[in-house]
């Protein structure tokens, strides 16, 4: 009955498209924050538990604190479907909404992101981007309310790189080598591209990105193309369907599968347990966290799922995609805070919550205290480093869990930053923006 | 030598590959055939096939039924559900629109793709499930005269002589029942069919409840395939260049029309692809079917409409 009571609400949410998820009410000293997420469409698969992670959270911080100092939370949903005039919809929709309008927007989408980012300059609102959207917002001079912490896609690349170089034996093995990149045909799966190309020239190693036509059901040309072709590693830049897809299209044409490295949107338990024992030795990066519960999961239980508020199934409670957003959250939720510090305890403008974005500094100690030490590492924003970490590490499938494989890299930022000084200086030059000076930043 | 070996992989899978479109082209071959209508939500009674019949399989399973007697019960209990959405469908959509042009039934199937949709979530539920009916696995032949053989996957076959038996199966049903007689005298004139004391409500339900089953047996090919998942519901999109090639109305056509769009679109992403970008497949299919329109607007086995003014 829970699962039908549920998917009634998802229809519900799907047919009004959009319409409140968690109704709000109104009121004064409430801090509006929307969800933009996807439960339904062929996207759902992965959208789903990433929203549910984000609602118990908040959901959590209203029952267990009373909200931020005070300040509850009044969240809305709505559902994009994974689809970029849908998400600008909902965004148009949403982002006057409660006293003081959004504190920010997060639409797990990198097509979003692209078409949101200059709107939400205009209309001062933040946009974060955890694990995706455009790699070269990591120049918050450039790019004010973009944030894409914890790693673009760039640093994604380039520890995969890594990881490749480690079981090869040292980066000089990489000469000569094929490296494929078997991506979604869209801005999400194009944006490793350059990094690739820049690591590829400084290597030597031959770089093949392979597109894969959205949803991403039929990738029996590619798979045989990479037949052919033989390359060393193929890095997998998928999301739903396309996932489990290609790794059961590398298990028919016998590619190994731990030659396989997905992005860390392509390492979740959806994108294997389809493929079942053909699963086992694909490997993903990991964004930091992985799946398992920690303290703050201990809480959502208790003041979330004891009261039957929770979003999901408890046994789904604790999965990677369910802990990227309770993560993603609560990073929100922590700038929210810090801006609270500087302009008061009382609902605040995307303006002001950028500030406390763009100053967000989690040290180990804070990390505990809020339940997260084991799933994140510690983070410092500012305004010319708006990802903050950039470590990752690699799990591997062993037919029934990830398994953490490797020890935590760090992506290669001189390497980088040369890229994301070039490209957001074009933006920058294309848009008439006149970058901040960090230095006078505070 | 490994050109030859490549392109003759490329080749055969694009061939298998296309009969497995067949699979979902078939179904709406049937409805239109019979009824005139373009049923588009085939894809969506796939998905609500193959959500039906895993979910009672994995049910049937985890309370200690036997795989066979799971997999019986649960192909059971599938076909069970197509026949009542072919009822309802019957009852509460195409009956009551029975005499609107062939518009308005089109889009009351696009109204019927989104409840079905909807409510196969709904009940069934959103995640992936697993589907392991038959093996996924690939035979390499021909390993003396190509280097690494070339492959072929034991899925993509079985998917072959399946869809085959199903046109057999479906030949020997219009040919040769009462039934299937019936239905193609519906087609072609329902009003001369009702004069002459043909139920035509029965018919159409037959028609539904068929396409439901076919759809049935895609869903444990695709299912396997790929997961019962709601991007199966995609599969329409792949049905539609080949129903456009083979014809709305022959069910041989259908067949036609995926082995030269299967074939066509992957011979195309591979040796044509990389020079544009990639990623062409999708539309690929498209081009070639408007080829054939041009030249041969009924698709390639299609019954000419000749209409008398």
């Amino acid at each position: 009955m829970a699962n039908i009571a549920r998917s009634l609400a998802t229809l519900a949410t799907a047919m009004l498209s959009g319409a409140a998820f968690i109704a709000p009410a109104s009121a004064q000293n409430e801090q509006f924050v929307p969800i933009l997420s996807y439960r339904t469409g062929p996207y759902a698969v992965n959208g789903a538990p990433y929203a549910n992670g984000v609602a118990d959270y908040y959901n959590l911080i209203n029952e267990r604190d009373g909200g931020i100092t005070g300040v509850k939370l009044l969240v809305e949903e709505c559902e994009t479907a994974y689809a970029t005039d849908k998400g600008v919809e909902c965004y148009e929709r949403l982002k006057g909404k409660g006293p003081t309008g959004a504190a920010f927007i997060n639409p797990l989408s990198t097509g979003i992101t692209f078409a949101l980012t200059e709107k939400t300059e205009t209309d001062k609102i933040p946009i974060i981007t955890m694990g995706y959207g455009r790699a070269d917002s990591k120049n918050g001079a450039v790019f004010p309310y973009n944030f894409p912490f914890l790693g673009t896609y760039w640093s994604a690349a380039d520890i995969a790189i890594q990881h490749v170089a480690k079981e090869l034996g040292g980066f000089d093995k990489l000469k000569g080598r094929k490296i494929s990149l078997l991506y979604h045909d869209s801005p999400y799966g194009k944006e490793p591209i350059p990094m690739l190309q820049v690591l590829a020239k400084k290597y030597g190693f031959e770089f093949t990105p392979i597109p894969v036509t959205h949803p991403g059901v039929e990738q029996k040309s590619q798979w045989l193309a990479i037949r052919q072709n033989r390359p060393d590693y193929v890095l997998v830049w998928g999301w739903g369907v396309m996932n489990s897809t290609a790794v059961k299209e590398a298990a028919a044409v016998a590619y190994p599968r731990d030659k396989m490295i997905g992005v860390w949107w392509s390492g979740a338990e959806p994108d294997v347990t389809p493929a079942g024992d053909q699963a086992a030795g694909y490997k993903s990066l990991m964004l930091q966290h992985g799946a398992g519960q920690f303290p703050v999961h201990a809480d959502v239980a208790k003041y979330v799922y004891a009261k039957g508020k929770g979003s999901t199934e408890p046994g789904k409670v604790g999965e990677i995609l369910y802990n990227r957003g309770i993560v993603n959250a609560m990073l929100g939720v922590e700038a929210i805070r810090k801006a609270q510090e500087k302009f008061g305890q009382k609902p605040l403008t995307g303006e002001q919550v950028r500030w406390g974005l763009e100053n967000l500094n989690l040290n180990d100690a804070r990390i505990k205290e809020l339940g997260f030490e084991g799933m994140l590492k510690p983070i410092r924003i500012s305004c010319s480093d708006h990802e903050g970490t950039r470590d990752g590490r690699v799990q591997q499938w062993d037919g029934k869990s990830w398994k953490v494989i490797s020890d935590w890299y760090t992506a290669d930022e001189p390497l980088i930053d040369p890229l994301v000084a070039e490209v957001s200086a074009k933006y920058a030059a294309d848009k008439k923006i006149k970058p901040r000076d960090c230095a006078k930043e505070s | 030598m490994i050109a030859t070996g490549q392109f003759l992989e490329i080749l055969i899978g694009g061939l298998m590959s296309g009969v497995l479109y067949s699979l979902v082209a078939l179904g709406f071959v049937l409805i239109f055939k019979a009824s005139g209508v373009f049923n588009y939500a085939q894809g969506a009674m796939v998905l609500l096939a193959g959500l039906a019949l895993v979910r009672t399989l994995d049910l049937l399973v985890v309370n200690g039924f036997p795989l066979w007697a799971a997999i019986v019960l649960g192909l059971g209990f599938a076909a069970a559900i197509m026949a009542a959405t072919a009822w309802l469908i019957e009852r509460f959509v195409i009956g009551p629109l029975v005499n609107q042009d062939g518009l308005t039934l089109f889009m009351s199937t696009i109204g019927v793709t989104f409840i079905i949709e909807g409510a196969a979530e709904m009940i069934f539920g959103s995640d992936v499930y697993p589907l392991r009916l038959f093996p996924t696995d690939a035979w390499f032949v021909f390993e003396e005269l190509f280097p690494g053989g070339i492959l072929i996957n034991k899925l993509d076959v079985l998917g072959a002589l399946i869809a085959g038996i199903l046109v057999a199966g479906l030949a020997i049903f219009f040919q040769r029942t009462r039934t299937g007689r019936a239905l193609r005298a519906v087609a072609d004139d329902h009003l001369a069919a009702h004069s002459v004391g043909i139920p035509i409500n029965w018919i159409w339900f037959v028609v539904w409840l068929v396409a439901g089953l076919v759809a049935l047996v895609a869903a444990t090919v695709w299912g396997t395939k790929l997961g019962v998942q709601f991007s199966i519901t995609f599969l329409a999109l792949k049905a539609l260049p080949v129903l456009i090639i083979g014809g709305l109305t022959s069910i041989p056509g259908a067949i036609a029309g995926g082995l030269i769009v299967g074939a066509g679109e992957k011979i195309a992403e591979v040796y044509l692809g990389p020079s544009i970008g990639g990623g062409i497949e999708y539309w690929f299919a498209y081009v070639l079917a408007l080829a054939v329109l041009l030249v041969r607007p009924q698709g390639l086995f299609g019954e000419r409409i000749i209409e008398r003014i």
